[in-house]
């Protein structure tokens, strides 16, 4: 397998505060990781730091062995790393169509991006196909700021992922959704990403999701990775049932 | 509004609109030139106040390009009309490209603050400049048009408006193509969500400083057809007043569609000179007044007029 994301030493701190305190981590292409860790672990600095949104205060990252340390969320983006995020970052007086067809012409754009039209009829057919790829036709025309939280979540990981990254950091698909809506997104999210081949990272706090979507679990806490491994053997892990999941030390010892 | 009607508006009926002005008195004549004039520099403004930027300060700009035509025919053979509005808004731009790499990271007030700076910067320096006639300015040389230089006065005039009134349509042409560009749909991404379009993997202050310098360009190129129709130049044409009235007419034009700012313009010299004529003691009291009218009963501007009354009328069709 090629490592896709490899971060080394990595550092980062506010303050007195270390978000991200050593980590070292290596990712392969085609995998779907889970992140887990209590609010505040450092999952997200992880995410913001690959993405190019903070930078590390110390170590390396690299992408398919390029050294991508420091590059900006624009840099990042363009060679293939791209983010979902907690809240929907939508262009909120846009609809639906609208959002993606912004994304899809940011996404396709080559020489003389102020003067082709965006509205092309052959971009517009393929962005109603994406659209009806994860669920959302329906609310085509609809202003993105009117949207249920859970189609807002959609529209959020579609426009992401029409600039055919290699990498998906998703954080937090599923949050304030309803458990009901919680499996189908990640279902409809899931099936489309593997169509496009992209290995995924996602934050998430339901372990039931984490459970069934990741093929390896990373689990921070305090700025640290505290257990890398396949997820039933990192959900069974002593420190992780401690301060991620929440247990109590005699629950844990109860087995 | 459909796009259709949309589409006629601009290829058909400002065309036309532009052309019936030949035939307006020949009073009226220099205000239809001075309203497309500054109606070019409040197009650029539209650009910048949909991506959610105001600039106090593109007197700069205007000025910059009417300085261009009455300094450069002292020192160059030029004296194309045409020639001298390209060269003058090629100038202007060239500043914008030049402070936009300063003024695309900023935002929000400190954006329109810093326009006004440079703008008042650029005053300072025509006004302390006796060679560029200081606070009286100077007399700009008659042009040529294509090789022909008009005898009468009016009939310079009269060319002078088919000019300005080519140069906005082109103008009006150009941005309404850029609108519906990738880069164009980006100025109302860019004031909904900045971050989002970083993540998009594009530069959000790339995008502002194009925005920008096409905003400098064209109100370089209104600032070189006022400065003919005038035939002088002076350093009102930079004060923050004249920035200031810019910001005016793009807040009772509306944003909606690029035929607004010209339609805003015409309508403000309008307003001014029967202000002027009829109250000359209270003029500001009227158009001040009118102002306030606008903000508080057509936050959209004039063109909402346009829009809801097409609305209404496709709400009719559609009842029928």
């Amino acid at each position: 397998m090629t490592a896709i994301l490899r971060a080394e030493s990595l550092y980062k701190s506010f303050g007195a505060v270390n978000a991200a305190d050593n980590i070292n981590v290596s990712i392969d292409e085609g995998e779907v990781i889970g992140v887990i860790g209590a609010n505040g672990a450092g999952k997200t600095t992880f995410v913001n730091m690959v993405t190019g949104y903070l930078a590390p205060t110390s170590g390396k990252l690299y992408f398919y062995d390029r050294d991508i340390t420091g590059f900006n969320p624009k840099s990042a983006t363009e060679i293939g790393i791209c983010r979902s995020f907690q809240i929907p970052q939508l262009f909120s007086t846009g609809t639906t169509f609208e959002n993606l067809m912004v994304a899809m012409g940011v996404a396709e754009e080559g020489a003389m991006p102020f003067w082709k039209p965006l509205d092309t009829e052959e971009r517009m057919a393929r962005c109603e196909e994406i659209l009806s790829r994860y669920e959302i036709l329906e609310y085509r025309d609809q202003i993105a700021q009117t949207l249920p939280q859970g189609v807002r979540k959609l529209l959020d990981i579609a426009m992401a992922s029409v600039h055919n990254p290699k990498m998906l950091m998703l954080d937090e698909p599923t949050s304030g959704v309803t458990a009901a809506e919680k499996f189908s997104i990640m279902d409809i999210v899931v099936t489309a990403l593997r169509q496009q081949d992209v290995t995924i990272l996602f934050v998430e706090h339901d372990m039931e999701i984490v459970s069934r979507y990741a093929t390896r679990v990373l689990a921070f806490y305090d700025g640290r990775i505290i257990a890398d491994a396949k997820p039933e053997d990192a959900l069974a892990d002593e420190q992780v049932r401690q301060f991620v999941i929440g247990e109590t030390a005699h629950a844990i010892a109860a087995g | 509004m459909t796009s259709a009607f949309k589409s006629k508006l601009l290829y058909l009926g400002l065309p036309i609109a532009l052309a019936l002005g030949l035939f307006m008195p020949d009073w009226a004549i220099f205000l239809g030139i001075i309203s497309l004039a500054k109606g070019l520099v409040v197009l650029g403004l539209m650009l910048l106040w949909r991506t959610g930027l105001v600039s106090f300060g593109q007197g700069l700009f205007y000025g910059a390009g009417a300085y261009t035509v009455g300094i450069l025919p002292q020192y160059v053979p030029i004296s194309d009309a045409f020639l001298l509005v390209l060269i003058s808004a090629a100038g202007a731009g060239l500043i914008a490209f030049g402070l936009g790499f300063l003024l695309r990271r900023y935002r929000e007030i400190f954006f329109a603050m810093l326009c006004m700076a440079f703008s008042m910067i650029f005053y300072g320096i025509l006004v302390k400049s006796e060679s560029l006639g200081s606070t009286d300015g100077f007399n700009v040389v008659q042009t040529s048009y294509l090789g022909y230089t008009p005898a009468e006065p009016i009939e310079m005039q009269r060319i002078l408006y088919a000019t300005t009134a080519l140069v906005a349509w082109l103008a009006c042409l150009f941005v309404n193509r850029y609108l519906g560009s990738t880069m164009g749909r980006l100025t109302r991404a860019i004031k909904d969500n900045e971050l989002r379009v970083e993540y998009l993997g594009f530069s959000a202050k790339v995008a502002v400083h194009f925005k920008f310098v096409v905003a400098a360009v064209l109100a370089g190129a209104g600032g070189a057809l006022a400065a003919i129709a005038i035939g002088h130049v002076d350093p009102e044409m930079v004060w923050w007043i004249q920035s200031g009235e810019f910001v005016f007419v793009t807040i009772l034009s509306g944003v909606g569609n690029v035929i607004a700012p010209l339609v805003g313009s015409v309508v403000f010299e309008i307003l001014r000179t029967f202000a002027i004529e009829y109250a000359p003691q209270a003029w500001q009291f009227v158009v001040g007044g009118c102002l306030l009218a606008v903000i508080m009963f057509l936050p959209g501007g004039l063109w909402s007029l346009i829009e809801r009354s097409r609305e209404g009328r496709d709400d009719g069709n559609s009842a029928r």
